[in-house]
C-alpha cells in the first residue's frame, strides 16, 4: 500500500527540550491514522512541522512518495494538506460561504453564488449538512467545526489533520464527526487524528502511532489492540481507569444555590434561575459543554462575580454577598478553572503560593509579620503529602513546575484548608493519566471524609467516574439532576444538548 | 558550580555597556574618553566634599527610586514622583519656615508632613485606579502638573523671597536638614541628614516587602492580581495603599531635595529627579538594596558631570547620555540574562563532559 504521508526520523529541539526525537509517521492513503500521546508528548509539534509552522532539525518529509520541503502553511495547502485547528479561525460576522472562500476569492469580483453552490455540493457529498448562507455566530460550535472542515475540502485537501477535535463537542456531535471522518475516508481522503482520548481512537481509527515524551513508542493496529494496552504504551505503565469508590452516604446540604442569576462579561445572563444542592459526603458533577454558564456559576458561588438575584447558602447561612475571604473562611475550597491565571502566582515561590489564602492568620503570621519557618513547614508538608515535585522544593517559582505538579500543588493547598465544600473546575485538564488518577483519588477521599464536592468538567468520563449525582447545564439553565447509577452517557449527552429526559422518553 | 543570571550581573553588564557607549560617543566628538571618564569619576569622588555632594544627590534619587520600585512591586507605574516630590517639598518648606521645635521633634514633624504631602498626591491616582480604573500613568502625570501649578501659585503668594519672585525665601540653615557635624566631616557641600532617612527607608521598605503580610499582599497583587483576588486579597485596597506609600516616599525625596540639598523651592521647575528615579528603580531591579546602590552610582555621575565639563571639552550631556544608555541596556536586560544563562550552560556542559571523561578514566583504571 502506498503512503500518502511519510515523516521519517523527525527531530525537533526547543531550548532545553527535545520535542520530537526520531519520530517516524507513515500514513496510508484512505486510512484514519491516530496520533496518541499525553499533553506535551510532542504530537502538536509533529503536526506543526507537517503543516509548515515549524522546521524539523532533522528528518525527511515525503508526500505521495516525493520528498518535499514545507516552509509555510501555504506550502502545506498546495500539497493538499489541511488542518482543522483546536481553536477555529473564523470571522464571526461572516457567512459560511464568505469564511470558506476567504483567502481564495479568485478574481476581483466575488462570485458568491457559484462558491455557495460548490460548498453545498461538498457538504452533501460528505454528510456535513451545512447551510452556506448561515452567519458563523448564529451556528453551534459543532457546526463551526464543520465549516473548518469544509474550508479544507474546498481547498482540495487530500490529507486532513484534526487537532483534538472533540474537546468542544457534545457526545452526539462527536458521533456525527466520526461519521464525517468515515465519509471522507470513503471518498479517498486520509485523516490524521490527534487526540489523547482512547475511546475515540477505538471508535474511528485504523492505525495509531503512539508518542511518549517526544519519542515514538510504536504503531498499533487499533482493531486488535485493547484500550488498556494503548494507555499503558502512552503512559509507560499500566493505568487504572476507574476510581474505587464506596457507596455515598450523603448528609445535610452543604451548598445550596437558589434561583441564582448571573451575568457574563457582556452583561448577558449566563446563569438563569439555577437551583442546586450539594450535600455532605457526595460529589455532584456539573456536566455541560464548555461555555454554558459553568464558569459564571462557579464564580458567583466563590464570590468572584456578583449574583444578580437568587441566593447562595453554605451550611445554611447565606453568603450571597459575602466577600471572597469570608467565603474562604466559611469553608469553600476552590480549584480554579485556569491554574495559570487564578490558581498560582507564577513568579512567586511555591512556598508563598501554598499559604496565599492563609498567610494573614496564625500560625502563619502574627501582628502583620510573617512567620517564615511556619510557612515553609506548611508548604513542605503539602508538597510531601501531595507528591508535588519541583527543582528547588518550596523555593522553586511556581511557574517552573510542570502543569501536573502545579495542579497537585493547588489541590494540596485547597485540601489542606479542610473546606466543607470543595469546588473543582476541570481539575485534571491537560494532565497526564498518572496525575489524573491521583487527583481523582484525592477528591473521592475528600467526599469520604463527609465533605461536599462540586465538580465541573467538560469530560463526560470524568463526570461519570467521580460523581454521585450529575447536574446537566445548558445555556445557563439546569436541565436536570440525575443519579449517576441510573443514567448513561447517551442520556446525559442529550441533556447537554438541551433536551430534557422526559421529552426524550416521549 | 553554576553561573546563574541575576539582577546584579544584569545591572553591572548594563553599566559597563553604557560606559563603553559613552566612551564611543566621546571618541566620536573628538574627545579622549579616558580623560573624560577620569574627570567624570574624579568630579564625583576626588575629595570629601565631592563625595558628600555625590551622596547628597544620591539621597533624593534613592527615595524617588524606592517610590517607583515600591509601586512597581504592586504592578503600578508611578510616573508621578516629580509631583509628589513637589508637594512633599512644599510641605517640608512650610514646616521649615513656620514650625520651631527641639531638633528631634522638629525632624519628626517635617518627615511626617513631607510624607503626608507626597502620600496625598499618590493616593489620589490610587483611588482613581481602584474606583474607576483610570490608568495610573495618566493620573500621575496629571497630578504632576497640578503640583507644578500649585507651587507656581503658592510660593509667590505665601513664601515670597526678598529679591526673587521665582523662588521661595531661603530656609534658615538650622531649620534645614543639614547638620553641622556632617558638614564638618565632609568639609562643606550639600550633604545632609537625609542620607540616614533614605537608608532607613530602604531597610524599612525591604522589611515590609519581605517579612510582612502587607508586603505579601502587595507582591501578590503586583504579580498576579487574578490569583490575589481569588485568594481573597482585596486588590483595590492594596492598589491604594501602594500608591500612598510610593507617594509618601517621593514626598520624602522632595523634603531632602528642597530642605536639604537646596534651601528654597523654585517655581516653574519640574524636578527632573522625579523621572531619574525611574532609571534608578530599573537599574536596581526594583529591589531596595539595588535601588540604594544604583542611586549612589547615578548620584556620582550627576555630581561629576559638571567637573568633567569644566576640565575637558566633553559636554555634560554625555553623562546624561550614559545614564540613558544604561537604562536602555537595563530595559533590554533579557538579552543579558540569556547571555549569562548560555554561558552558564556552556560551562555546565564542559564540566559534565569533564566529569564523564574522568568517570570513564576511573572506569578504565
Amino acid at each position: 500500500m502506498s503512503h500518502v504521508i511519510e515523516m521519517l526520523h523527525i527531530r525537533k529541539e526547543f531550548p532545553g527540550i527535545v520535542a520530537n526525537d526520531d519520530i517516524t509517521l507513515q500514513v496510508e492513503k484512505g486510512e484514519i491514522h491516530a496520533i496518541l500521546g499525553e499533553n506535551g508528548a510532542g504530537k502538536s509539534t509533529l503536526m506543526s512541522i507537517l503543516f509548515g509552522l515549524y522546521h524539523a532539525d532533522r528528518g525527511v518529509i515525503k508526500v505521495r512518495g516525493e520528498e518535499v520541503r514545507i516552509n509555510s502553511p501555504n506550502d502545506a495547502t498546495d500539497l493538499g494538506i489541511g488542518m482543522v485547528h483546536q481553536h477555529f479561525q473564523l470571522v464571526q460576522t461572516f457567512t459560511v460561504t464568505e469564511n470558506i472562500i476567504l483567502g481564495k476569492e479568485g478574481s476581483f469580483v466575488l462570485d458568491r453564488k457559484s462558491a455557495a453552490k460548490r460548498i453545498k455540493a461538498l457538504s452533501e457529498q460528505y454528510g456535513l449538512s451545512i447551510n452556506p448562507d448561515s452567519v458563523i455566530e448564529s451556528i453551534t460550535v459543532g457546526m463551526q467545526q464543520r465549516v473548518e472542515i469544509l474550508k479544507m475540502l474546498y481547498r482540495d485537501a487530500e490529507i486532513l489533520i484534526f487537532d483534538e477535535p472533540t474537546a468542544v463537542l457534545t457526545p452526539q456531535e462527536i458521533d456525527e464527526l466520526m461519521q464525517i471522518m468515515r465519509n471522507m475516508v470513503k471518498e479517498g481522503k486520509s485523516v490524521i487524528l490527534i487526540t489523547h482520548k482512547l475511546d475515540e481512537i477505538k471508535a474511528v481509527a485504523d492505525r495509531c502511532t503512539i508518542i511518549r515524551r517526544g519519542k515514538m513508542v510504536g504503531v498499533v493496529d487499533v482493531a486488535t489492540t485493547s484500550q488498556a494496552k494503548m494507555a499503558a504504551m502512552m503512559v509507560g505503565r499500566p493505568v487504572n481507569f476507574k476510581v474505587a469508590k464506596q457507596d455515598m452516604q450523603a448528609g445535610k446540604p452543604v451548598l445550596e444555590v437558589q434561583s441564582l442569576r448571573v451575568l457574563n462579561n457582556k452583561k448577558v445572563p449566563a446563569v438563569k434561575d439555577f437551583t442546586l444542592a450539594v450535600r455532605a459526603g457526595e460529589i455532584v458533577g456539573i456536566a455541560g459543554v464548555d461555555g454554558n454558564g459553568q464558569s459564571e456559576l462557579v464564580e458567583a458561588i466563590t464570590g468572584l462575580r456578583p449574583a444578580v438575584s437568587g441566593a447562595v447558602l453554605l451550611n445554611g447561612k447565606a453568603i450571597t454577598h459575602a466577600s471572597i475571604r469570608e467565603r474562604n473562611e466559611a469553608g469553600i475550597g476552590h480549584i480554579p478553572e485556569d491554574r495559570q491565571k487564578r490558581g498560582l502566582v507564577m513568579s512567586a515561590p511555591l512556598g508563598s503560593n501554598m499559604v496565599i489564602k492563609e498567610y494573614y492568620r496564625p500560625p502563619f503570621s502574627k501582628n502583620g509579620i510573617l512567620k517564615q519557618p511556619v510557612i515553609d513547614k506548611h508548604a513542605q508538608d503539602i508538597c510531601d503529602a501531595f507528591d508535588v515535585r519541583s527543582g528547588e522544593g518550596i523555593l522553586s517559582l511556581a511557574g517552573k513546575l510542570s502543569g501536573g505538579n502545579q495542579q497537585k500543588a493547588i489541590v494540596g493547598r485547597e485540601m489542606a484548608l479542610e473546606p466543607d465544600l470543595i469546588i473543582a473546575v476541570q481539575p485534571t485538564r491537560g494532565l497526564d493519566v498518572g496525575a489524573i488518577e491521583y487527583i481523582h483519588k484525592r477528591l473521592v477521599e475528600h467526599r469520604d471524609k463527609g465533605k461536599a464536592v462540586l465538580l465541573v468538567s467538560f469530560e463526560l468520563d470524568e463526570i461519570f467516574n467521580l460523581s454521585d449525582r450529575i447536574a446537566v447545564m445548558n445555556s445557563g439553565e439546569l436541565i436536570d439532576v440525575v443519579e449517576t447509577k441510573k443514567t448513561n452517557e447517551e442520556e446525559v449527552g442529550l441533556m447537554m444538548a438541551g433536551v430534557k429526559t422526559k421529552e426524550a422518553a416521549r | 558550580m553554576r553561573v546563574k543570571s541575576n539582577a546584579f550581573l544584569i545591572a553591572v553588564s548594563a553599566v559597563i555597556l553604557g560606559l563603553i557607549a559613552g566612551g564611543i560617543l566621546m571618541l566620536a566628538i573628538g574627545s579622549n574618553p579616558f580623560e573624560g571618564f577620569f574627570y567624570l569619576f574624579r568630579g564625583g569622588l576626588m575629595n570629601m566634599e565631592r563625595v558628600g555632594n555625590t551622596i547628597a544627590t544620591a539621597i533624593t534619587l534613592m527615595l524617588v527610586g524606592l517610590s517607583v520600585a515600591f509601586a512597581f512591586k504592586t504592578g503600578l507605574f508611578n510616573i508621578g514622583a516629580a509631583g509628589q516630590m513637589l508637594v512633599g517639598g512644599l510641605c517640608a518648606t512650610l514646616v521649615a519656615h513656620y514650625v520651631f521645635l527641639p531638633r528631634p521633634f522638629y525632624l519628626l514633624v517635617i518627615i511626617l508632613c513631607a510624607f503626608a504631602g507626597g502620600a496625598l498626591w499618590g493616593v489620589i491616582p490610587g483611588l482613581l485606579k481602584a474606583r474607576f480604573n483610570v490608568h495610573e500613568v495618566v493620573a500621575t502625570i496629571m497630578m504632576n502638573w497640578i503640583a507644578y501649578w500649585s507651587v507656581y501659585y503658592f510660593v509667590p503668594a505665601y513664601l515670597k523671597g526678598p529679591s526673587l519672585e521665582t523662588e521661595s525665601k531661603s530656609i534658615a540653615i538650622e531649620q534645614t536638614l543639614r547638620s553641622p557635624w556632617l558638614t564638618k566631616i565632609f568639609g562643606g557641600g550639600y550633604i545632609n541628614l537625609g542620607i540616614f532617612f533614605a537608608i532607613a527607608a530602604v531597610f524599612i521598605i525591604k522589611y515590609v516587602l519581605d517579612k510582612t503580610t502587607l508586603g505579601f499582599e502587595l507582591k501578590a497583587v503586583g504579580s498576579n492580581r487574578f490569583c490575589a483576588e481569588y485568594a481573597g486579597i482585596r486588590v483595590n485596597r492594596n492598589v491604594i495603599i501602594s500608591m500612598m506609600i510610593a507617594g509618601g516616599l517621593a514626598g520624602l525625596a522632595g523634603m531632602t531635595f528642597y530642605t536639604g540639598y537646596s534651601r528654597n523651592i523654585q517655581i516653574g521647575v519640574m524636578p527632573s529627579m522625579g523621572f531619574d528615579g525611574i532609571a534608578v528603580a530599573l537599574l536596581g531591579a526594583s529591589n531596595p538594596i539595588g535601588v540604594l546602590l544604583s542611586a549612589l552610582f547615578f548620584g556620582m555621575l550627576q555630581s561629576g558631570k559638571g567637573f568633567m565639563n569644566a576640565m575637558t571639552d566633553v559636554p555634560p550631556e554625555i553623562a546624561d547620555t550614559i545614564i540613558a544608555t544604561i537604562i536602555y541596556f537595563t530595559a533590554t536586560s533579557v538579552l543579558f540574562s540569556r547571555f549569562w544563562d548560555s554561558l552558564g550552560k556552556r560551562k555546565k556542559k564542559r564540566l559534565d563532559a569533564k566529569r564523564e571523561a574522568s568517570a570513564k578514566e576511573a572506569g578504565n583504571a
